[in-house]
């Protein structure tokens, strides 16, 4: 028996509301599988699980605010046979949730996760005392003709004592163009704050905490320019890869070979990450910036890679992350080309430890064999913890990537 | 399609554009200057109008070309030119 918790989902996040579970009692299942969509401030995101095996019950109910480290779910894992409640305690005692190591490394500070003894003896929050503080108030004929009307209650404004939904809101919700618009709207300006707020606390904390050096380089990017082309030449436009695919590739490789870029400062040491999983900084239309992993970066040839990138890119923008996503990422590359500017300082994302910048490709002056020619250039930045490396290793780092960008038939060496 | 007025061509590159950043202000947009860092479009919605422009007009745009579309209206002419051919 062990406990699926509410994950931490980024640095400063301390609940989530559960919005729907995709699982019921009973069921199976599997190591990865999306199992629930939580609300955070980092948008809707959809929750996996680390564990196979069979659902024995769900304890937080959709609408419910829970704090991270609460037990959302009790899994009866693989082999093992669901005992009586007895058993149960006793088990919960003695197993940790069989999460991933590395979303556990990205915690911090610790999540404070209640003890599992807690659960069912005095919780100091007791998931019902949460249920009443968090959840949606709506009354139970407002709540069944939601059901029937094919409505999301969290998207009903509430017009009752304590803003509770009554029957006639979930009419007028259900009535389009009015309700449901005007609450919708007003739902997305208040992720647009929640989100403003996230990345203020973040950045504030990075700041506030990390001792940044900066270091920068312009390279000449003709030859990568036209590996791309030759590359793209004959393939149809939606089969193509675009530049940010290189310089995540370059990255991922000069991580490879300086791995203390690539991890956590957590509790005054560096841990470092497993596996390179670039976050890749995306701006949202709208507002606001979210940062999630590409996950295996230094594993993947160029198309899976486009493929990956699109993938991440089209899911951020519809709001549909992963909580994998949001906890593997041991470095950040940010990409501010494309909006005009030719060179970044960035701001590393607490508990990271780098931060990569691209600037923008455009021509400018470069002496090749003795003469000035023409040539597309770009500046690369790197933003890294001095507690954690120094300027010496930064600078290993990002020579490397110069070369790597400079020379592209080294990212994907045959 | 190669009978396309240059009004209903600019129509369909709105809607190409605007299937992508929906909040975009074409209107606003100076005429001569370029769209994209204007609109906030990256590489990887560029990428995405190409293949509806595609979809929409037949024209594929290879990447050696792109520099021609810089402006509106140097894709407009990149498109018209490439209709009639």
């Amino acid at each position: 028996m062990s406990e699926f918790r509410m994950p931490s989902l980024g640095a400063d996040m301390e609940s989530g509301t559960l919005v729907e579970w995709n699982i019921r009692p009973g069921e199976r299942v599997e190591r990865g599988q999306i199992v629930c969509v939580v609300e955070t401030q980092k948008g809707a995101i959809d929750v996996e699980i680390w564990e196979t095996g069979t659902v024995e019950r769900l304890v937080a109910e959709e609408g419910q605010k829970v704090p991270v480290g609460e037990v959302l779910a009790v899994i009866i894992a693989e082999g093992e046979r669901a005992e009586g409640e007895k058993a149960e305690g006793e088990a919960a005692g003695r197993e940790t949730p069989a999460e991933p190591s590395i979303p556990e490394a990205s915690r911090t500070p610790s999540p404070h996760a209640p003890s599992p003894r807690a659960l069912d003896v005095s919780p100091p929050v007791p998931p019902h005392a949460a249920a009443t503080s968090g959840r949606l108030r709506i009354s139970p004929a407002a709540r069944k003709r939601a059901a029937e009307l094919g409505l999301d209650p969290a998207d009903v404004r509430g017009s009752g004592v304590d803003g509770s939904i009554t029957l006639e809101d979930v009419e007028r919700a259900a009535r389009p163009a009015e309700g449901r618009q005007a609450a919708l709207s007003e739902r997305a300006a208040d992720a647009h704050a929640a989100m403003r707020q996230a990345i203020a606390t973040a950045m504030a904390r990075s700041k506030r905490e990390i001792p940044h050096y900066y270091l920068g380089n312009t390279l000449c990017v003709e030859p990568a320019l036209a590996w791309l082309e030759a590359h793209n030449a004959e393939r149809p436009v939606a089969e193509r890869l675009i530049f940010p695919v290189l310089q995540l590739r370059a990255v991922a490789l000069a991580l490879e070979a300086v791995p203390a870029l690539n991890g956590w400062f957590v509790d005054d040491a560096f841990q470092p990450a497993e596996g390179v999983h670039p976050g890749v900084a995306i701006a949202l239309r709208g507002g606001g910036l979210v940062a999630p992993a590409l996950h295996d970066a230094d594993r993947l040839a160029p198309d899976a890679m486009m493929a990956a990138l699109r993938d991440l890119l089209t899911r951020a923008r519809q709001d549909r992350l992963r909580s994998s996503e949001l906890t593997t990422a041991g470095l950040t590359v940010t990409n501010l080309g494309d909006l005009g500017v030719e060179s970044v300082q960035g701001v590393i994302y607490p508990p990271q430890v780098a931060l990569v910048g691209f600037g923008r490709i455009s021509e400018r002056p470069w002496v090749r064999d003795g003469q000035v020619v023409a040539a597309r250039c770009l500046h690369a930045s790197l933003a890294a913890d001095h507690r954690v490396t120094d300027g010496a290793l930064g600078a290993r780092f990002l020579t490397r990537l110069t070369d790597l960008l400079t020379e592209p038939e080294r990212l994907w060496p045959t | 399609m190669a009978n396309l007025s240059r009004d209903t061509l600019r129509e369909t590159v709105i809607d190409a554009i605007l299937a992508v950043a929906p909040e975009a202000d074409i209107d606003a947009l100076p005429h001569g200057r370029p769209w994209r860092e204007a609109l906030e479009i990256d590489s990887f919605d560029f990428l995405n109008i190409l293949v509806d422009l595609e979809k929409r007009l037949g024209v594929s745009v290879p990447e050696s070309d792109y520099h021609e579309l810089a402006t509106l209206e140097g894709l407009l002419d990149y498109l018209e030119k490439r209709l009639a051919a």
